[in-house]
Order: C-alpha cells, then sequence, then structure tokens
C-alpha cells in the first residue's frame, strides 16, 4: 500500500542546473585575512571593517549549536570559499550590462532583469552567489524616496544609514551563524521606505547560490520609517550537487512608529536528492524589532527546500499597541529536515501576536515547530494566539511540536491551538473514487490544510506555493 | 441494455479469498438489492467494483457499459460513471464540501472533454441537490466529513451521488447507523435519483433499507458466491427466516466443491 504513496511524491527539481560563467572565487578557507580581503573587495568604509572583525573574534570563542532536532556530519569551516561573484560584475544601477548568461539564467528561473519586460509591480534585487547582480525599477522607487539596491551598494551610497541599523536587530554576537555572517557577508539587500510612504510594488530578493563549494552569506536589512509600508518577498533556489552547501543569511527588519513590514518568503534550496545527498543547510537568522507604536511586522514563510532547515523568523513587540505575526508552511520529504518556528518578544504594552504554523512531513522527512512566546514583566495586556498543526504522509516520517511559553505578566492572554493529522490511503482512495487523481487528492488536502497561510502571501506568490507543495510532495502518496 | 456483467469473480483480500466465483448481469434502470450475513462478501464486492487497491482480483471478469472494468484505475471507474457511496465514509479536514464537489464535478467533466462548470452556476446546481437529501446548506463550507454525524456522512454520500449523477451506484450498507427518518430521506434521495438509463446495487445487511428502496432483484451472498437469486420478495423471505436455511446450504455446496 505504502507503494502507492512513494511512487507519487517525487518530481525532478527544475531550477538544478548550473550556470557556466567565469567566477572570482576566493580559496577557501577562513581567517583574518579573509574576513579582510571581503572587506577590501567590497570598498567598505572602516567601521564595516571593524564590525565584520569582532565578529570573527566573537565567531571563534563561539561553538556551533546543536539544540536543534536535526542531524548533520560536522561542517568543516576551512573547506568552505567565503567569497565567489561572476567576473564580469555589472555596474551599478545598469541593467543593460548584466552578463547575458546571467540573464539567461534568471529567465529560466522566471525572472527577468530587463525592466520592460519584468512584471509590473514588483521591483527585483537578483542575488548570484555572493554579490547582487542588478535591481529593478529603481528609477521608480527612487521618486517616492525608496531606497532599494544591494547592501554593497547601500554601503558605498548610505553608509550612514547602515551604520545605524546594521547588526541592531541582530548583533554579530547573537548566535554562532549570525555571527559568522557578520564576518564574511558578501551582499544582499537593503531597503529604506521613508516617512509616511506606502511602497506602490512588492520588493523582491532572489538569491541563487551558483558555484560549487562555496557558502552564501547575505544580509537583508529593511527599515520602514515612521507611518510607512512595505511588502517584500524573497526566492532562493540553488544548482543539484552532491555536496552539501552552507547558506547562513542574517534578516534585519526593522519598523518605526505606524510602519509596516510585510516579509514573505518561498524558500525553495536544492533538497538533496531522494537518497538524503546533498542539499543546502539553510541555517538563517530573521528577527524584525516593531520598535514604534502601534508598528506591525509580519512573516509568511513557505519552506519546501533545502536539506536542513534551520530559522525562527522572530519579533520583537517593542513599541507599544505593536503586531507580530508569523505564519508559516514547513514541508519536509525525502530525507528533508526542519526545525523552524519563530520567537514572539512582547515588550511593549498591548501588544499582540499571531503565530500559524503548518507542518507537513513525507517520505523519511523529521519537521519540528520550535516556538517561544515571551512576555516581558511591563507587557501589560500582551495577546499571544499559536496555532500549529502537523500533517503527516505515509508511515516513515516524523512531526514534533515544541512550544514554549515564558509570562512575566499576570494580564496577558495566551491560546495554543495543536493538531496532528496524517493523509492516509483512505482519503486518496475516497478522492480517486469521485473522479479525482491521486496527484490533486494530495494538492487538494495540503492546499486545505494550509489555506490559511496562503491567503497571507501576496498573489502572484500564492499560486506559486501552491505548485510548489504539489512539486515537493509529488511521489509521496500512492 | 446491459450495464454491468460480471462473470465467476474472484477476489483476495491479504491473500485470503472472499469472492468465491460471482456471477451477476445488472441492466440499465434496475435496482440489485445484494444481502447477506457479515463476512460473505458484499463490501468486498462493492469494494472490488470500484477499484480498491487492497482488493486483488484473481479471476473472472467484469465489463461495464461494454469497456473492462478491470483494466481501469478506480478515478477513470468514477469519471465513466460508477459511484460506491462508501460504507465508512472517510474525513478530509480544511477541504471543504463545497471545494470537494466541485473538484469531483469538475475531473468527471474534464474526463468528457467538458469545460469546467462555471462556479455559481454550480453552486445552484448543488444547493438543488441539498434540498433533496434535506441537507443544510451551511454543510458546504464545513470540511468533507468532518465531525459529521453518521448520519450526516450517510447523506453527505447521497449528495455526492446526486451531484455526480452516476451510471452505476454502488451503496454499501449506506443504511448501517441510520435512524428512521435518516433511512427514509436518504432512500427518498436514492429513489429520486433512479432513471431508465441508470442502475442501482444496494448492499444491505438487513431488510428495512428495502421498504423504501424497492429492488428488482434479490441476490443472497453467503461464502464468497451468490446462493440464491428472487424478486423482492426474497428479502422479506430473509427478514422472516434469517440467514441460516441459506448458508447452511452454500457450506453443503462448498463441501461439494
Amino acid at each position: 500500500m505504502s507503494s502507492s504513496i512513494d511512487s507519487f511524491v517525487n518530481r525532478e527539481y527544475q531550477y538544478g542546473f548550473v550556470t557556466d560563467i567565469e567566477e572570482d572565487t576566493i580559496p577557501r578557507g577562513l581567517s583574518e585575512d579573509v574576513v579582510r580581503l571581503i572587506s577590501a573587495k567590497k570598498k567598505e568604509p572602516a567601521f564595516l571593517l571593524e564590525w565584520r572583525l569582532k565578529a570573527y573574534r566573537r565567531w571563534l570563542t563561539m561553538r556551533e549549536p546543536h539544540w536543534a532536532n536535526v542531524q548533520y556530519p560536522a561542517i568543516d569551516y576551512q573547506s568552505i570559499s567565503y567569497f565567489s561573484a561572476p567576473k564580469k560584475a555589472p555596474q551599478l544601477g545598469s541593467l543593460d550590462e548584466v552578463d547575458p548568461e546571467l540573464r539567461r539564467t534568471y529567465e529560466k528561473l522566471g525572472i527577468s532583469l530587463t525592466e520592460q519586460k519584468f512584471l509590473s509591480g514588483v521591483a527585483v534585487d537578483a542575488i548570484f552567489d555572493s554579490v547582487s547582480v542588478g535591481t529593478t525599477m529603481k528609477k521608480e522607487l527612487g521618486e517616492l524616496g525608496i531606497i532599494f539596491c544591494s547592501f554593497g551598494e547601500a554601503v558605498q551610497e548610505h553608509p550612514a544609514l547602515i551604520e545605524q541599523y546594521l547588526g541592531s536587530v541582530v548583533p554579530y554576537s547573537d548566535n554562532f551563524f549570525a555571527a559568522l555572517n557578520a564576518a564574511v557577508f558578501s551582499d544582499g539587500s537593503f531597503c529604506y521606505i521613508p516617512k509616511g510612504v506606502r511602497c506602490p510594488m512588492e520588493l523582491s530578493t532572489y538569491f541563487r547560490i551558483n558555484a560549487a563549494n562555496t557558502g552564501q552569506f547575505e544580509r537583508t536589512l529593511i527599515v520602514a520609517d515612521e507611518g510607512s509600508y512595505v511588502s517584500y518577498l524573497e526566492g532562493c533556489t540553488a544548482p543539484k550537487r552532491d555536496e552539501n552547501q552552507l547558506h547562513a543569511a542574517v534578516v534585519e527588519l526593522i519598523a518605526l512608529d505606524d510602519a509596516q513590514i510585510k516579509y514573505s518568503t518561498v524558500q525553495n534550496w536544492y533538497a538533496g536528492d531522494s537518497e538524503g545527498k546533498g542539499g543546502i543547510y539553510n541555517f538563517v537568522t530573521k528577527r524584525g524589532k516593531a520598535a514604534g507604536h502601534r508598528s506591525k511586522i509580519s512573516w509568511t514563510q513557505v519552506e519546501t527546500g533545502s536539506a536542513i532547515t534551520w530559522k525562527y523568523p522572530s519579533v520583537i513587540l517593542q513599541g507599544d499597541h505593536s503586531t507580530g505575526e508569523f505564519y508559516s508552511v514547513a514541508v519536509v520529504n525525502n530525507h528533508q529536515q526542519a526545525d523552524t518556528g519563530t520567537k514572539m518578544i512582547h515588550i511593549g504594552r498591548d501588544t499582540k501576536s499571531t503565530i500559524v504554523s503548518k507542518g507537513i512531513s513525507a517520505g523519511q522527512g523529521n519537521n519540528s515547530y520550535r516556538g517561544q512566546v515571551k512576555i516581558l514583566p511591563r507587557a501589560e495586556r500582551a495577546r499571544n494566539y499559536t496555532q500549529c498543526d502537523s500533517m503527516l504522509v505515509g508511515n516513515r516520517c516524523g512531526a514534533h511540536t515544541f512550544p514554549y511559553i515564558e509570562v512575566g505578566n499576570a494580564t496577558a492572554t495566551l491560546e495554543h491551538e495543536a493538531s496532528t493529522s496524517k493523509i492516509g490511503e483512505d482519503q486518496i482512495f475516497y478522492c480517486k473514487q469521485r473522479g479525482v487523481s491521486a496527484e490533486d487528492a494530495v494538492s487538494m488536502i495540503v492546499s486545505g490544510f494550509c489555506k490559511d497561510v496562503f491567503q497571507q502571501l501576496p498573489m502572484e506568490f500564492a499560486l506559486e506555493a501552491q505548485q510548489l507543495l504539489g512539486i515537493t510532495l509529488e511521489g509521496s502518496v500512492g | 441494455m446491459t450495464l454491468l456483467v460480471i462473470r465467476d469473480l474472484r477476489a483476495t483480500v491479504a491473500d485470503q479469498e472472499i469472492l468465491k466465483g460471482i456471477s451477476l448481469t445488472i441492466r440499465a434502470g434496475e435496482v440489485h438489492a445484494i444481502m447477506g450475513p457479515n463476512g460473505s462478501g458484499k463490501s468486498t464486492l462493492a469494494q472490488v467494483l470500484a477499484g480498491h487497491p487492497a482488493y486483488t482480483v484473481t479471476g473472472g471478469s467484469i465489463t461495464y457499459d461494454g469497456e473492462d472494468l478491470l483494466e481501469l484505475d478506480p478515478e477513470e471507474r468514477a469519471q465513466k460513471g460508477v459511484f460506491l457511496a462508501f460504507q465508512y465514509p472517510v474525513e478530509i479536514p480544511g477541504v471543504s464540501n463545497a471545494y470537494f464537489l466541485r473538484a469531483a464535478y469538475n475531473a468527471v467533466r474534464k474526463s468528457r472533454g467538458e469545460p469546467e462548470a462555471d462556479p455559481l452556476e454550480f453552486l445552484d446546481l448543488v444547493e438543488r441537490k441539498m434540498a433533496l437529501v434535506e441537507m443544510d446548506p451551511a454543510m458546504l463550507n464545513r470540511a468533507v466529513n468532518t465531525g459529521f454525524s453518521g448520519g450526516e456522512k450517510k447523506r453527505n454520500e447521497i449528495l455526492q451521488m446526486a451531484v455526480l449523477e452516476p451510471k452505476l451506484a454502488v451503496l454499501d450498507e449506506t443504511d448501517s447507523g441510520l435512524d428512521i427518518d435518516a433511512l427514509r430521506i436518504v432512500a427518498h434521495g436514492v429513489n429520486a435519483l433512479r432513471r431508465p438509463d441508470n442502475a442501482t446495487i444496494v448492499v444491505t445487511h438487513y431488510q428495512r433499507l428495502l421498504n423504501y428502496i424497492v429492488p428488482d432483484f434479490v441476490h443472497v451472498l453467503a461464502g464468497g458466491r451468490i446462493v440464491r437469486s428472487g424478486g423482492k420478495e426474497l428479502a422479506l423471505e430473509l427478514e422472516a427466516r434469517g440467514y441460516e436455511w441459506l448458508t447452511d446450504g452454500a457450506a453443503l455446496a462448498e463441501a461439494r466443491a
């Protein structure tokens, strides 16, 4: 019976191709010299090099954390190259100069870097290995005073903003992978929305890992000034390779008074083959600070890729009446492992957070939800609602839930709901008996399960996410 | 017109032979009742007709509407008009009844090369069919069978049948667990769907349902064989005499075989 389930979850990973392009890759290994080299390549100001070095020295004193419910062989940090960039790097600001090979790569990924062809309503910063290769719609955004560019460009053009906000939400000393990122990060996206501006289009970063034996360490920093609004999308893919690759990113969001940031991710890194060989280690620190009064930060993630996912997009609810949200769908199939969830830290009064987590496990995948809700003593009348559902497909997968709740103020209201369900052969047969194919049945059942989260995604993304889910689970039910 | 011809059908589940040579012919417009004691193979026959993967056909043939039914996948059978009302309808959390009905309806249309139904027209159709089984339209927004009472589940099966308008409907113990009012409603729904060009197989343990859905033929299944066939009066005889007088005969027949 389970063979009928098995035969149904595995379609080819369609983004697994490699782009043949000349890259400038520095020798493997990590040292203070490497940190200085990266900083020099990026022509960074002294404050940034200083910050990197502090992070590196701190990292040397830290140990890789192993509390997550995932298993992997030890990572040799000296066998990774920390910087790789296409040789023909484009000049800042001109998309016309993007290497045609790179342009073709992104077209293949469904992303056009040609302004005219670009889907209206979305601006993209395309990151290829360690560098940004182009940002679209800059002119249109510039007219509103919105800054949207690669991190490297922001360091050159807006150093004061970087110095003010970099590390203000995720300090370099935060954790092992954040410290590593702070030391060696190569590029990423920067976004600043000025006071009172509602960003008229979706901003988006597309991360692509191409080179072998490299790690990708990028930083995203988004600052929403008072009363502004921005919706931000992140997508990611990588070639199929037999060895594991490390992706240790940091995302920092800052929302000032009355500002709103909506951050959506569809993560589709290469997950390894059906035997569990290869794939990306996605060890990411994402955190938002709802710093201002009545500010709001909302994370939505659809995690379908990576061999191992280890991330907890969190919100520090500092401003009074601020809101934090976390909507997540995490799917594991074959030998994938995910330990993901969120932290909601209530500091301000009348702060409110919502957590909706949907975990789907298929094949021999292992899925863990780990969440923390912390109400600090000052947080009068804080409220949290958590809903945490798991779905199992087949008999060899696992689902785990680790909720942590700390309440330091008696006026807080917390709710926690959880459920576990299973897609069974009986359900599939029932659907088939009504004329619906097994594939459509699984996709219908899974979509129904994920509905609350998909509703949070911007429209184009919701469709993509739904299709991706179908692909990821194909072959898991039979 | 002959709709279904079963010849010498043999089937096993978990390597145990359950059906030991069943032959049955059903013409359009007819209602056949399959009765028999527990474990006689009634539900197995229903599941084999629908193509449940747990059952293996080891011999014989089933011709449906001129085609070899055993060559078709379960979803193809459904698309071609074979409908099984489940004895234990399955719960599908998160998928609304409305969505499920539409997916099934459109899957059947698609297989015939017809375009998808307009959502508003479809809603109209469903609401009319719901009235037939006296179901509250609010049930459309609830997840398929999830948290439904036994009676609600069975009514939901008949609703699906009403929407899909099958050529061959197999009702597997649809009366089990129903109180008398629900039984009447379900039977009314089934009767309303009877047409000269479709046929119904009613699998039941008790004669009770047959007071409401009057069969043209009654077959008694025992030990994996049809041991007696007759008209509707046979059901009454069974009610009066039980199954034993027939099953003893079946046991004898088996001993002779």
